[in-house]
């Protein structure tokens, strides 16, 4: 992917949403991008026209062979009604408000004991050092399996999401994940623990034991999908407010703020775009699609759409009204939405609290990871 | 004031709950319901309001009392 896209893609989606709202590419299989707040919210409520059975937004550019170890995929993301609704029933209780309380102690632990890490050095790479650590030990936490493979975990998701167009990179990742699995799987058809994947080990579903496939999809895509989603927001937070030293002196002295900029962060630095595959040859905003054309909804550019939003470019900490589609919308809505906000929250809470002022090191090389989810990989700051 | 919440529309966000607490309750799944039988107590109008508008949904909807 082109660099410069990467750093700043919202200029390019600013002009689209004007000349051209359904912007058609030949890359990549031929692909529809679709950049206003309408078009993106209508397309993620069409799921008859427009399937979750591939959500991919780099890759799947030829006929892919299905996963014989991941039949179903990773449901809920990547599958309609019916295997959707009751895979997501299973998963949603486990990020539930009750849950997610439980784990806000826990996180605010780690962030402050990864803060007491550098914080005498004067100097630390807001996203590899903080922001990166915090989501993987999380859901690490939920998945029942050992924080010390944060590392490991992180590596294989970066395969899978960020290097998704090294095929061979991606492949990797992805294998090691399923591997991992099974083999947790194993121990915990034996051994059940209080986890996420020793309850689904031993659900019934329709009379039956919840298939192994079934299981297998879930786990990866609580791992796939709650590390650099989460840590993206809070790394482009921390680059925002290291950019923008007003914005963190007013959330510094006004902490009660904390809630509604969280919310405008996550509008405007939304890391997540999801893709959608047209069931029909059929007609979207004017637009001819043919059946198994991929669609972009982009979040990010949708929230910034200025028929959505008022001065939608800028960050506005007390923004009251705030309908962001950060997390998606419909159906598939982000299951674990209210955790990654808890994230966010105490890991901006935690660094204000202790380094109240910061700002990028001179010279430093700020780098972005773009694509499928957007967010820098490297902010050095000094404080 | 009296508000209500449309099951088919809400999709567990919970935006509701997090501005309104008092007024909006949610379960496991995420999913919105509204105490007091949709009558907002005295006093939690603006909040409410901001519940309406911040819902990614538009699920909340305000139903005049003689409904």
């Amino acid at each position: 992917m082109d660099p410069a896209y990467i750093e700043d893609p919202f200029t390019i989606w600013d002009k689209l949403r004007v000349t051209c709202p359904v912007a058609h590419t030949e890359r990549r299989g031929g692909a529809w991008l679709l950049t206003t707040y309408d078009d993106v919210t209508k397309a993620a409520h069409d799921i008859n026209r427009f399937s979750s059975l591939e959500v991919g937004v780099i890759g799947a550019d030829e006929e892919v062979e299905p996963d014989v170890l991941l039949p179903y995929g990773l449901p809920p993301i990547s599958s309609d009604p019916p295997l959707h609704t009751w895979t997501r029933r299973l998963l949603l209780p486990w990020f539930s408000h009750t849950r997610i309380e439980g784990y806000e102690v826990m996180t605010r632990d780690l962030s402050r004991h990864l803060i007491d890490g550098f914080i005498a050095e004067g100097h630390a790479d807001a996203a590899a050092d903080y922001a990166q650590q915090i989501p993987v030990r999380i859901i690490a936490k939920i998945l029942g399996v050992p924080a010390d493979l944060s590392d490991t975990f992180t590596g294989w998701v970066r395969d899978v999401l960020e290097f998704a167009d090294v095929k061979e990179r991606a492949k990797s990742g992805g294998d090691a994940i399923v591997g991992y699995m099974i083999e947790q799987l194993l121990l915990r058809k034996e051994h059940p623990q209080d986890d996420l994947i020793s309850e689904l080990a031993h659900t019934i579903h329709d009379g039956e034991p919840v298939d192994d496939g079934v299981v297998l999809g879930i786990a990866g895509l609580v791992l796939i999908a709650g590390i650099d989603t989460t840590w993206s927001a809070i790394g482009s937070s921390l680059w925002h407010l290291a950019t923008h030293p007003d914005d963190a002196a007013r959330l510094v002295a006004e902490p009660e703020l904390m809630d509604s900029a969280v919310e405008e962060f996550l509008r405007v630095y939304s890391p997540v775009t999801m893709a959608r595959m047209v069931t029909l040859d059929t007609e979207f905003h004017g637009c001819p699609m043919h059946k198994g054309d991929k669609v972009l909804m982009n979040f990010p550019a949708a929230n910034r759409d200025p028929e959505a939003f008022e001065r939608a470019d800028e960050v506005v900490l007390d923004r009251s009204h705030n309908r962001h589609v950060a997390f998606g919308s419909g159906i598939h809505r982000c299951a674990g939405s209210n955790l990654a906000r808890m994230e966010l929250k105490v890991a901006l809470e935690e660094w204000l609290h202790r380094i109240p002022e910061f700002h990028l090191a001179e010279g430093a090389q700020v780098t972005w990871a773009g694509g499928q989810v957007r967010g820098p990989r490297s902010v050095p700051v000094v404080f | 004031m009296r508000v209500r919440v449309d099951d088919d529309k809400c999709q567990g966000h919970a935006r509701c709950h997090a501005l309104a607490p008092e007024v909006f309750d949610v379960d496991d799944y995420g999913h919105s319901n509204v105490r007091h039988d949709g009558l907002v107590p005295a006093g939690y109008e603006e909040k409410v309001r901001l519940a309406i508008a911040n819902c990614p949904e538009y699920a909340i909807s305000e139903i005049s009392v003689s409904e």
